[in-house]
Formats: C-alpha cells, structure tokens, sequence
C-alpha cells in the first residue's frame, strides 16, 4: 500500500495553527522565494506549487505564509510512519509519502477495504490531506496512490494502471516527455510496444520501472530502522535502600548499557541514573563525563559519590540509567597496558566537574592574535585537546599573569618615576620599552577604545617587576600584568 | 634547586606567599613531568596568561579549574591531590586555612603521591603544610630575572634564604647567592 500526503508541509503547520484563508509555505531557491507547499484554498485561488512568491501575492492578496522547514517536514513524516506502524510492521519512507507492506495484515482489519477506511477516518480526523493507493506491487500502489486511488485486485493490476499516464512509472520528467512526445500517453500504450524497441531508445530504466509496477521485478520494502535506546531500567520485586544494593543494581544496569553502546560504537557523555522509591517519588543522578566512555567499572565509581546521598525513602522499587547524551567513540585495539593514558586524569575532570561544573575546567589553547588579552583562547578541557608543544607564538617578554587594567596617575609619554598601585608606592628604578600595540581595526573591542597602547616593562626598586601601558591618543597609564 | 626533591618533598603539601608565589608554582611545575591541575576562585581576576607562563612550563599541560567558592578551591584540591592523575596541583587560596584542611589535604597528598602547592595570601596558611615558602622578585641593576626565596616553615629541615635566577635557555634554576649573603648573615637581603 502506498500512502501520499500532497500538503504535509503546509498541513504540518496548519495543524498547530489553524487558518482558514488561503495560506502557503515558501522557500529559497535560487534567489527567489517560490512557493513551497500550499493548502487547497489556495489553489482554487489559481496559485500554483514553485510560483513566485511576488506572482502568488499578485494573484492572491489575503495569502498568508510562512516559512518551510523541510526538516521538520522529514521529522513529521517519521512521526506518521511510527504511527503507521499500527496497521503493518513494515514501513518505509518514500518520497511525501510512506510505502507500507500489508501482505498478511489485512485481515485483522477485516479486509483491505477495512483497512482503508480506517486509515482514511483517522488522517482526515487528523487534518491531513491523503490519497491512498493498495496493489500487489510497491511501484502499482504508487501509480494508484498519485494518479488514481483505489485498490487494484490480484491480478487485476494491467486494469487499473492500463489507463494511467506513463508518469505514474516512476520515471523522469524527460523520459515522460520524450514518450507523450511519441504519442505513448497510457500505461497500456507502453506494454503495447516491443521490449527490445522501448529499451533501445529509453535504456533499461523504463522496462525495469514497468517490470516492477507490473510485478515481473521484486522491489521490496525496506522498513525503518528502530533508533537505538541507549537506556537500560531494572524493576524490583522488593524495595532496596542500601548504598550497595544501588551500586550493585547500577553495575548491573551500566553491563547492559555498555554492551549496547559497544554495539553501537558509541560512548556516552552524560549519564542519568533515576531511582523510582515506592511512594512513587523518584530521585536522580547525573554526571557529566569528561570523554565519552562505556567501561562499567569506570563509569560506575563515577556515580559513587552520588549514590552515597541519595535518598532512598521508604525503598527504591526501580532503578534507570540513561545515556542522554552519546558520542561516536569506535573500537579499539585493546592493549597490554590495560588503562589508556589519560584515563584517570578524565576521570577527575568528571568528578570534579560534577561538583563545580564542566565548563570551569579550562585549557588554554594559542589564538592568532597580536592583542595579549586574545592570544589565547580558553577551551573546556572536556572537549578539547592540548596544544602541541610548540604551537605556542613566540612574542616579546610576556607576564606571568595579567588582570583587568588598573589606572594609576599619570598623563605623560615617559614612564613615571614613582607611582602607587594596590596601594603601594614604587619607584621606577628601569623602564624597558615601549612595545608599541594596535587594537585590531576590524573589531569592536570595548577594552581598546582608548587606541594604541604602548607597553613598557617596569622594574621597581622595590622588586616587583610590571607590565604597565600608555595609551597615547587618550593619555593614561594603566597596570596589566607581573612579571614574576 | 627541584631536582632532587630536596626541598619541595613530593607527596606533601606545600605552602607558598608573597608576590612571586606564581612563579615558584610555576618553576615547580616546569621540574615535574605529567598534568598540572590549577585551582583557583572564579571571582580572581588575576589569570595566568600563557604566553608568559612558557617561559617556565609548557601550558598545555595546565588544567585550570575554576571554582565558585573557597569552600570548592579546597574539595577540588583534595580531590585532585587524592586521585593522583595530575602530578602537581596549585591551588590559589584566599581565605586562611585551618589546620583540619591543612591535614586533609597533607593527607590527600600523601595518599596520591602527588605535589600539592598551595598560593596563600602573607601570614594564612595552616600548620599542617610541610614547607612555608616567601616569595619576591628582586630588583638588581645587573639582572633582571633575580628572586628571593626564603624557606620560612620547614618540619622536616633547617630554615633558609636563596637569591635565585631562572636561566630560560637550560630551564632551570641558578642559586646566585654568595655564601655572606645566606638568610640570617648581616648583609641578607630583607
């Protein structure tokens, strides 16, 4: 059986929103907005799919629109075909539609004309417009389902595709023209003709699309794949409250959980483990992981920590774990060392990010940037990798540490000779310099609206060695950094 | 001065004041192979920046961790120094620390087998520490790189003061102190 939604898109969003005026979707292609899907009202307005969009306004002044979303429109169409899977369990996507294989589901709904029914009063109930075509074959019931409707009996099919056009094969659109060019309009037309003359001029393509319609060629059904669930639960028969009935179910549960992600290729990167007590009340855990990781072991003495505070009432009856979120992590060759290097430092990056947050575990990694303050940028540690030795740019003497500039008196070029900061005085014993800094023309930064700074090493006679500045175009002195 | 292990015993927790405190840390870190975690409060404004920070040890191997509040320097410390995946962790602590942290975390240490440096402010560190050190750059016409260490705590050992230079082209550290100038001679530096 094959099933066609002529408006998905534009019902899709009627549905949330319902309108009754005409209403169309539009899209960009190739620098014009043309018309995407519309609803029926505006096609008795003489609107037509692909239409520019100024030309549909012209013709039609109350259009109202928006914009399409082809993939919320895939999504939709996933939905339907999860629901399709009540009348069949072998569903596939086609395209604006779904193709259903209902060889021996039929008469749970008391025959195909049941079904039909069926079908037909829930997706009406549901807004949607379809037209639903049912034959022996995958490429017949696509014919009927466009270019007709009905149900094609067994061994009925030449009937009811004989009078069709020959673009309900399946075929593209030049072929089709090149055939009604030579007076070949109807499917029968087609069949009429011999093989060896159609394949010389078309290829073998249109025989092969005949053949299938027709029944001589298999085409199956490749159903959907289910999407993994990367989540495991353990129902108990008597309620638990011990630390380590917890840990050992987790341990039980995170097996199960990684030998599906061992399966899959995949290493999970935030976990949630939900344990449900029998007043129904349920508490969770969550952990962050610093990489994606399936080892049990490992993962499990993660939760530790939290399992310890957890609160188990008056008993926990069903304990989950969840993957919520998963990241490709491939095999690997396992080697003598045992644990990977790295292993343990990742793992305390998830404990400690767990209680302070992940994203304040930082690295810094070089930047391409004259300004000190964005020479560098700062990546989470969790997802990131160190910078290669080397990679760092070598510049003048650069300060140990750096702050947030400090004003200090001062409005002329030359260093000053004594000056308080943090509330010290210090006297300039040598001054080296100045090293002469240009904010960064094509960039707005608030921090250097004062212009050119020029940076001067400042050596005390008290000790302290600093990274002081002067902006000339807004004379000021500022302190940046130390050296020590 | 680190080679041996002489004075900053691994496996302990160590205290370090005065306004050369990053620099020691960092001298530290540059003699230890392996990760470095460092701690430090997220309201400090003062950051490591690391191109300077390469003149005494490869940034990359820094881990910074930024914690909310003091109370999260110092789990985060433990936690660190306990775990043993890092083989130096400095923390940079604001507030004094009592002698039950300081214990703790000399134990973390120990247990770890890791280096723990803690940057305190002047005059708040806790008795538990196995070495107090005071650091401050010194001002010489000659040299521009000099600092004095001064060992001001020490369980297992003698007190002490060094003038040292940090020679960026061999990494390490150059003890430039004459013998008439050791801490507690007339003429030491103050």
């Amino acid at each position: 059986m094959s099933l066609w939604f002529p408006r998905l898109a534009s019902e899709r969003v009627l549905r949330a929103r319902p309108i009754d005026a005409p209403f169309a979707l539009t899209q960009t292609q190739s620098n014009t907005q043309r018309i995407y899907c519309l609803n029926e009202q505006a096609e008795q307005q003489g609107l037509r799919k692909g239409m520019g969009f100024s030309d549909a306004r012209a013709l039609c002044p109350d259009l109202q629109t928006g914009l399409a979303n082809p993939r919320e429109d895939t999504r939709f169409i996933q939905t339907l075909a999860r629901w399709t899977g009540r009348y069949c369990p072998w569903v596939g996507v086609d395209e604006d539609g779904l193709v259903l294989d209902v060889t021996g589901s039929t008469h749970l709904w008391g025959g195909e004309a049941g079904m039909l029914d069926d079908l037909h009063a829930r997706l009406d109930r549901a807004g949607l417009t379809h037209k639903a075509g049912m034959a022996d074959t995958r490429g017949a019931a696509w014919a009927l389902a466009r270019f007709g409707g009905g149900v094609a009996a067994e061994g009925e099919m030449l009937q009811h595709l004989g009078p069709l056009s020959v673009a309900a094969l399946r075929i593209s659109d030049e072929v089709c023209n090149a055939l009604q060019r030579l007076g070949v309009r109807s499917i029968q037309d087609l069949v009429a003709l011999p093989r060896v003359t159609v394949s010389r001029r078309f290829g073998p393509d249109l025989l092969l699309r005949l053949d299938q319609a027709l029944g001589e060629h298999p085409e199956p059904v490749s159903p959907q794949a289910d999407p993994v669930n990367f989540a495991v639960r353990m129902t108990l028969p008597e309620p638990i409250g011990l630390a380590g009935d917890v840990s050992a179910g987790l341990e039980r549960l995170l097996e199960r959980l990684c030998l599906t992600l061992t399966d899959q290729q995949m290493g999970a990167r935030r976990l949630e483990f939900t344990a449900r007590r029998v007043d129904q009340a349920s508490s969770q855990i969550e952990v962050c992981l610093a990489r994606p990781m399936r080892d049990p072991i490992r993962i499990a003495a993660l939760f530790a920590r939290g399992i310890e505070g957890l609160d188990a009432g008056y008993g926990i009856d069903q304990i989950r774990v969840e993957a919520v979120e998963v990241e490709t992590l491939p095999l690997r060759q396992a080697t003598h060392h045992g644990a990977q290097e790295g292993d343990s430092l990742a793992d305390l990056i998830t404990r400690i990010g767990n209680r302070i947050g992940l994203e304040s575990i930082t690295r810094c990694l070089p930047a391409d940037s004259h300004i000190p303050e964005k020479s560098f940028t700062v990546s989470l540690a969790a997802y990131s990798q160190p910078a290669a030795q080397g990679a760092w740019p070598s510049t003048g003497p650069r300060p140990v540490y750096i702050f947030p500039p400090e004003s200090i008196a001062g409005y002329a070029p030359e260093p000053p000779r004594r000056f308080h900061w943090r509330r010290m005085s210090f006297v300039t014993a040598r001054a080296v310099g100045p090293e002469r800094i240009a904010p960064e023309w094509w960039l707005d930064d608030p921090a250097w609206r004062s212009g050119l700074r020029d940076y001067w090493r400042i050596y005390t006679r008290e000790g302290r060695r600093l990274w002081l500045f002067f902006t000339p175009q807004n004379p000021g002195w500022f302190v940046q950094g130390e050296f020590a | 001065m680190f080679e041996n292990n002489q004075h900053l015993r691994i496996k302990r927790a160590h205290e370090v004041c005065g306004p050369a405190a990053r620099s020691f840390a960092l001298i530290a870190c540059g003699a230890q192979k392996g990760a470095v975690i460092w701690i430090s409060e997220r309201k400090n404004p003062e950051q490591l920046f690391p191109a300077g920070v390469a003149r005494f040890c490869d940034p990359a191997r820094i881990i910074f961790a930024n914690a909310k509040s003091s109370i999260d320097v110092l789990w985060s410390a433990e936690e660190a120094l306990r775990s043993g995946a890092a083989s130096i962790v400095v923390a940079e602590v604001e507030k004094p620390m009592s002698l039950t942290a300081g214990r703790r975390l000399q134990l973390a240490a120990e247990a770890g087998k890791t280096l723990g440096l803690f940057l305190i402010p002047e005059g708040m560190g806790s008795n538990a520490a196995e070495t107090r050190w005071r650091c401050s750059p010194q001002f010489d016409a000659k040299d521009s790189t000099l600092l004095y260490w001064q060992l001001i705590k020490n369980k297992s050992g003698t007190l002490g003061g060094w003038v040292v230079r940090w020679d960026e082209q061999a990494r390490r550290v150059i003890v430039v102190s004459k013998v008439g100038e050791r801490a507690g001679s007339a003429r030491a530096p103050d």
